[in-house]
């Protein structure tokens, strides 16, 4: 395990960059990730998405679908696709500082 | 992996109007455009079934010469059999949370994977495009396919 600075915070990370543990997560160190991610500045409905799947990660123990993040989370696939381009789950995973999707849908 | 190995274009094509030969390919054009793969999928033979608006909801599992299933031939001929398998199927893929496939299609498009379908097994089956769910966006030829598909991969399922 690797230790990386981000945002003036040290955290530790896996070789992916994904933060390994979420209690060192914070709002900058997201909107660090977003940037480095290529997102831009996170907008309201960008925190919408990163705080349902931060909410699901906590109650279920994993990382949600595309369709329970539109079902349950009330996003639209259309949406996510757009807030996080090439890649929404593995982009918005990495910026809530969970593990990356290990499903194949 | 180098950045330049990336796989960045993906065109899948699905022949098949059974259930498990319809799945496949979704799930890879799916999961293509989750990893940021642009993809384009080619509907042909029974394939269609799977955008036929009447058909779509309606696949089933083959269960007569399908060793793989491990059911006799002559017991998966039985009727009911197929249903059978089927809704066992269909409640095995909603455990995975893998969607029916008329939603399943709809998910596809709104990820921006393009539907198409092949003119000549269109004109085969004299269908016509109101035939088709809302997401289909395009009826093209075979040449046409390779032109949309030019400098991406080609899988055929």
């Amino acid at each position: 395990m690797a230790e990386k600075l981000i945002a003036g915070y040290t955290v530790d990370v896996n070789e992916e960059g994904y933060l390994t543990n979420p209690d060192q997560w914070n709002k900058e160190i997201a909107a660090e990730i977003a940037q480095e991610l290529g997102l831009g500045e996170l907008t309201e409905r960008h925190w919408k998405v990163i705080e349902f799947l931060q909410n699901d990660f906590k109650a279920n123990g994993k990382l949600p679908t595309i369709r329970r993040v539109n079902k349950v989370g009330g996003i639209s696939t259309k949406e996510l696709y757009e807030l996080f381009p090439d890649g929404p789950l593995v982009k918005a995973a990495k910026v809530a500082g969970l593990s990356k999707p290990a499903s194949c849908v | 992996m180098a950045e330049n190995e990336k796989i960045k274009k993906l065109s899948i094509v699905i022949s098949k109007g059974t259930l498990e030969g319809v799945y496949p390919g979704l799930i890879m054009a799916n999961g293509a455009r989750m990893a940021g793969i642009e993809v384009n999928v080619f509907f042909t033979f029974f394939g269609l079934d799977a955008i036929t608006k009447k058909k779509m909801n309606n696949l089933k599992v083959d269960t007569v010469g399908n060793p793989a299933l491990g059911i006799p031939a002559l017991i998966g001929a039985l009727p009911g059999m197929s249903t059978f398998v089927t809704n066992k199927m269909k409640q095995q893929m909603e455990e995975l949370d893998i969607p029916p496939v008329p939603e399943f299609i709809e998910m596809i498009s709104d990820a921006g994977g393009k539907i198409y379908a092949c003119l000549a097994t269109v004109e085969m089956f004299k269908l016509k495009k109101e035939d088709f769910c809302d997401q289909l966006e395009d009826i093209l030829t075979v040449g046409e396919f390779y032109n949309l598909s030019a400098g991406g991969q080609i899988i055929f399922t």
